[in-house]
């Protein structure tokens, strides 16, 4: 478990958070520019002095009242926004750096986190020599290469044009996917954090407004997140089995079965997707004559007004949530309350990791 | 053409701007660091007060540290009643006016190289578990590095080519503390010329050769260059 409450002012803005998240999978610290996310990750790393105070990760306490610890101390990887690779030394160079400081990093620490951002290739190279997106997956491995106790990201991705963006997101996810230790990834960056995160913690104005698991927050009506264009649902699935004559393969989730387009990942592997809330159509009858593939029988929970002319839906497919975005006057025609049985027709879903 | 007190006095300035680069970079290193890390609000009169001997005449720095180090003078009536000696007119005296006088020459560069690094790297150094003393070493030093080898030569230079402080406070000793400037002034005086040339010849080629060795080594550097980059 990390535990953290922190109180830092900075001019007239106030960092006050009080949160705790789980000491395993990706946390995302989530919020608009200005909210106080990077002060928040700067403050767990110790590069901001918070003057009292309570943080706790693992077993370590790292600030307990006025006892702080300073950065050196604590078990952190700490990853910019830019790569911030040290010019006077080579690849190499940056990457044994914190590996030769950190007691408890062996040799197969190192080997690991080359294996994982795949730079074997460039340990020779100067920095100045790396693209973007190099440079990037550099200074991951570079904090990877410490062993920490905790991961601290910081918009990785933000100093990046899309196509470096899609070059590293393959490496976050297995980062996601292999990593022991919790990551705590800052971001204002809706796609980012249903791609990657576990846990949410939103950040407004150096407050937490709400934080918990990540697709609950996300279909819960009290938070924004929930609302607007960006609305979406999550769905942990495994790959159950492929069709090679369509070139299709089945997904299995809680809720039922979803059949996507083949990207030919072994069976049983996991998947998370992502269904937009506007790519979710309900029906009163079971509709055979369509060419939507993915139908599933699901509860209405609870409806609110959305906008104007729309509505925001939440489904319950058995225990998996799903939002809905659909007319008012679609709602009305369906009679739409909550308890009623419909079934929600998924036009795309987009597969995540 | 050149005799023995030229080679002496080459020597005597040599072994002077060499001791006083060295105790420069010493205490110029520190001062600079904490001068480009600072938020102290008075620093700017630390800053002026470095930067004197940029603008003040030579002879007003000299007359001043002749009259603290002297016997009667301060630091010298101190020295004295301690048991010890007055150090104006003595080799010690050039190096302490020396030190005094290039100051400005050593600190601005090295100020400017750190407050060039940023804070960045020594973040990233911190929660690469580099204590403050170890990440200074690893990262702001060799980060500084052209800052260093600016402020060595141009440390070295200035204290080779100084004059009015080295008259004021050593004395124009023979073998103690003539240094080669004015050893220079001295054979224009009594019209030897030749000796002249080529001791202000020397000269002439050495500063241009450390200042070549800036200037491949910082090809950005200007001396004209303020202290906020």
């Amino acid at each position: 478990m990390i535990e953290c409450q922190l109180k830092i002012k900075q001019g007239s803005f106030t960092l006050d958070v009080d949160f705790c998240t789980p000491a395993n999978g990706v946390t995302v610290v989530f919020g608009s520019s200005g909210c106080g996310k990077t002060t928040l990750l700067r403050a767990l790393a110790g590069l901001e002095k918070s003057d009292d105070g309570f943080l706790k990760v693992g077993d370590s306490i790292w600030q307990d009242g006025k006892n702080f610890v300073p950065p050196h101390m604590r078990s952190v990887g700490y990853v910019f926004q830019e790569a911030s690779l040290f010019n006077h030394l080579n690849v190499r160079g940056n990457l044994e750096y914190g590996a030769r400081r950190a007691t408890e990093a062996g040799k197969d620490f190192m080997g690991r986190a080359l294996d994982l951002l795949d730079i074997s290739q460039l340990l020779e190279r100067t920095t100045e020599q790396l693209s973007g997106g190099e440079r990037q997956r550099v200074a991951i491995a570079r904090a990877l290469a410490v062993n920490p106790d905790i991961l601290l990201m910081d918009e990785p991705l933000s100093a990046l044009d899309l196509k470096r963006k899609k070059e590293i997101l393959p490496y976050l996810d297995s980062l996601h996917d292999e990593l022991d230790i919790p990551l705590i990834y800052v971001t204002h960056s809706p796609d980012e954090a249903s791609r990657l995160g576990d846990h949410l913690v939103l950040l407004e104005e150096g407050s937490v407004v709400a934080s918990g698991a990540i697709d609950e927050m996300l279909t819960s009506f009290d938070l924004p997140i929930s609302h607007g264009g960006d609305a979406t649902s999550l769905i942990e699935a495994k790959v159950v089995g492929h069709d090679d004559r369509f070139n299709l393969m089945y997904l299995d989730f809680s809720g039922g079965q979803f059949t996507v387009t083949d990207r030919e990942l072994p069976l049983e592997s996991k998947v998370r997707l992502r269904v937009s809330a506007r790519d979710v159509s309900l029906t009163q009858d079971l509709q055979t004559d369509t060419s939507i593939l993915n139908i599933f029988s699901a509860i209405v929970d609870e409806i609110v007004p959305e906008g104007q002319s729309k509505v925001m839906v939440r489904l319950k497919i058995k225990d998996v949530t799903m939002l809905s975005c659909i007319t008012r006057k679609s709602a009305e025609l369906l009679e739409l309350n909550p308890g009623k049985q419909v079934y929600a027709q998924i036009k795309s879903v987009a597969l995540l990791s | 053409m050149i005799n023995e007190f030229d080679i002496t006095a080459l020597f005597i300035t040599l072994k002077l701007a060499g001791v006083s680069t060295l105790i420069l970079l010493l205490l110029g290193t520190p001062l600079a660091w904490w001068l480009s890390q600072t938020r102290w609000k008075l620093k700017t009169i630390l800053e002026a007060i470095i930067a004197l001997p940029l603008v003040l005449p030579p002879t007003v720095l000299g007359f001043y540290l002749l009259i603290t180090l002297g016997p009667n003078g301060p630091v010298g009536g101190m020295l004295e009643s301690f048991g010890g000696a007055s150090i104006a007119f003595t080799f010690t005296g050039l190096v302490v006016g020396s030190v005094i006088y290039s100051m400005p020459f050593v600190v601005q560069p090295l100020q400017n190289a750190f407050s060039g690094i940023g804070r960045r790297p020594m973040e990233v150094a911190a929660t690469l578990r580099a204590s403050p003393l170890d990440r200074f070493f690893s990262v702001a030093v060799p980060l500084a590095r052209s800052g260093f080898i600016t402020a060595a030569v141009l440390g070295f230079a200035h204290t080779v080519g100084e004059f009015g402080v080295v008259l004021m406070i050593g004395g124009n000793i023979p073998g103690e503390t003539q240094v080669l400037s004015i050893t220079i002034y001295d054979h224009v005086e009594a019209l030897e010329y030749g000796q002249a040339h080529w001791l202000a010849g020397g000269l002439l080629l050495l500063s241009f050769l450390m200042l070549m060795v800036v200037y491949i080594f910082n090809r950005r550097f200007s001396l004209m260059q303020s202290s906020n980059q």
